[in-house]
């Protein structure tokens, strides 16, 4: 397309870190949610791993501490083009609870619900192998209620509407199913690499 | 845009692609704020609510883009824009500053399934700052199709001189609210519990937009209300929260 008359860009920091069109928010962390921001109770919250599994299984919350913990650091984007650089989080890896609870081998897709009803859609193959946590805690602090506290899923190579807030359940499902923004015409994979916003893309 | 027109209740969201945005107008009505009226190439029909993508390009291809919310009713032949210039914003002070009639702009829209209005459900939208734009949409496509009374709008800004299209909106019939000047008979400050739970009667959706502090505040103030957190829907802008 063509450049636009008088635009060089700010270009703030490091770029080779930034998937195209995205830009570097800084020290800030954007809320955004369609939904008002429940209040959990984190004795009352359950995770539950079930749909094409041999054993559908749930955690309360002090048994999903009992686990072995696991930490992520780098860079999560967003698809309204923020990214944040060398972010921390810290929870249980994805692989520990789909271990316990045993995909079955059609098991293809997932579908993580939060609390809310929120739903979004991942391939299996993008929470496995070490590239998706539940986590609960953000820079060494317990996760803040707005950014999906106590317990948000983290899938950092996507979008960061697949990292779904308020988590508690990860359905496993043989065929595709659109979540909720893939319903209202986001991407169904949201690779920020590949700039795969929205449905076509 | 089709030459049959369909009832906009029934125009469906679709797939969107990049097309090219001509600035028709443009006007700075405040020292922070500009507006923009722009022809879009293949333009899609809209809700209420929708918004677009503006996206600058450097001569080496790096490009920027932000979301902006359409202030413009869909039977606007040009689609409207309103704009807050961030001081160091990047796209927004691009286009209060260089943009001028005449530009061409990377334009993508409509966007945004969730935050529309249906145009027939009574709603009450509750919007800050430059969060007012979509209610501005809202409030235009209901005075076109005669609904204005499913609508109940209630406007807060720092002061008069902060509420975008305050004119517009107070004879809309919209609820103003200053936080921190007194205007009229009301005194400075958010609107409150008292002001707002009489507006919910027989609504079944909140809309709230803004920047994340008024997001947050809004969405208490209306549970706190007795609105079921299920008939919220929020679209947050503007600084980090
Ligand atoms: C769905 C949606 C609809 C939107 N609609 C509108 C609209 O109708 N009108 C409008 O003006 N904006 C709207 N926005 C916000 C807009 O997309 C940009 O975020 C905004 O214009 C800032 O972009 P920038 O490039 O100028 O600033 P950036 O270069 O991105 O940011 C500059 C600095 O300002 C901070 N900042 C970002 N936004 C704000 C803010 N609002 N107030 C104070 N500081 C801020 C950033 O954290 C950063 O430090 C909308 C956002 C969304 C997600």
């Amino acid at each position: 397309m063509a450049v636009t008359r008088g635009f060089l860009g700010k270009r703030r920091g490091q770029e080779h870190r930034l998937p195209p069109g995205q830009y570097d928010v800084g020290g800030g962390w954007p809320v955004l949610t369609a939904e008002a921001t429940p209040r959990l109770d984190p004795q009352r919250w359950t995770m539950t791993v079930d749909g094409l599994v041999s054993s559908p299984t749930t955690w309360t919350w002090d048994q999903l501490h009992e686990l072995p913990p696991s930490s992520y650091v780098g860079d999560i984007h967003c698809v309204t083009t923020w990214s944040k650089f060398d972010v921390t989080f810290r929870g249980v890896s994805v692989d520990l609870l789909l271990e316990a609870a045993g995909p079955q081998p059609e098991a293809a897709y997932v579908m993580a619900h939060s609390t809310t009803g929120y739903t979004t859609n991942l391939p299996l193959a993008d929470v496995t192998d070490g590239k998706a946590w539940v986590v609960w805690e953000y820079g060494g602090k317990p996760l803040p209620r707005e950014h999906g506290g106590p317990v948000r899923l983290l899938v950092p190579h996507l979008y960061f509407w697949k990292s779904a807030k308020w988590v508690t359940r990860l359905e496993l499902m043989a065929h595709d199913r659109r979540g909720f923004w893939e319903q209202n015409g986001y991407h169904d994979r949201g690779d920020p690499w590949a700039e795969q916003r929205y449905q076509g893309d | 845009m089709t030459d049959a027109p369909l009832p906009i209740e029934e125009v469906q969201a679709v797939e969107t692609a990049w097309t090219t945005g001509i600035v028709i107008e443009k006007a700075q009505p405040t020292d922070d704020l500009v507006q923009l009226r722009v022809h879009v190439q293949d333009r899609i029909r809209h809700r209420p609510g929708q918004h677009y993508l503006i996206r600058l390009r450097a001569p080496d291809d790096y490009t920027a883009q932000r979301s902006y919310s359409v202030a413009s009713d869909d039977d606007d032949p040009l689609v409207e824009f309103l704009v807050e210039r961030l001081p160091d914003g990047e796209v927004s002070s691009h286009l209060y500053d260089v943009v001028e009639v005449g530009d061409e702009l990377e334009v993508r829209g409509p966007i945004g399934r969730w935050f529309t209005w249906d145009t027939t459900t009574p709603a009450v939208v509750l919007v800050g700052g430059t969060g007012v734009v979509p209610a501005v949409a809202m409030l235009r496509t209901a005075r076109r199709l005669g609904r204005t009374d499913l609508l109940r709008v209630v406007a807060v800004g720092r002061s008069p001189d902060h509420l975008p299209y305050r004119a517009e909106l107070a004879k809309a019939g919209a609820s103003l609210a200053y936080t921190r000047v007194s205007a009229d008979t009301r005194a400075a400050g958010a609107p409150t519990a008292d002001e707002v739970r009489p507006l919910l009667e027989g609504v079944e959706l909140a809309y709230v937009c803004g920047s994340a502090r008024f997001a947050s505040y809004a969405e208490t103030l209306l549970v706190d209300c007795g609105m079921p957190v299920e008939g919220i829907r929020v679209e947050r802008f503007g600084p980090t929260g």
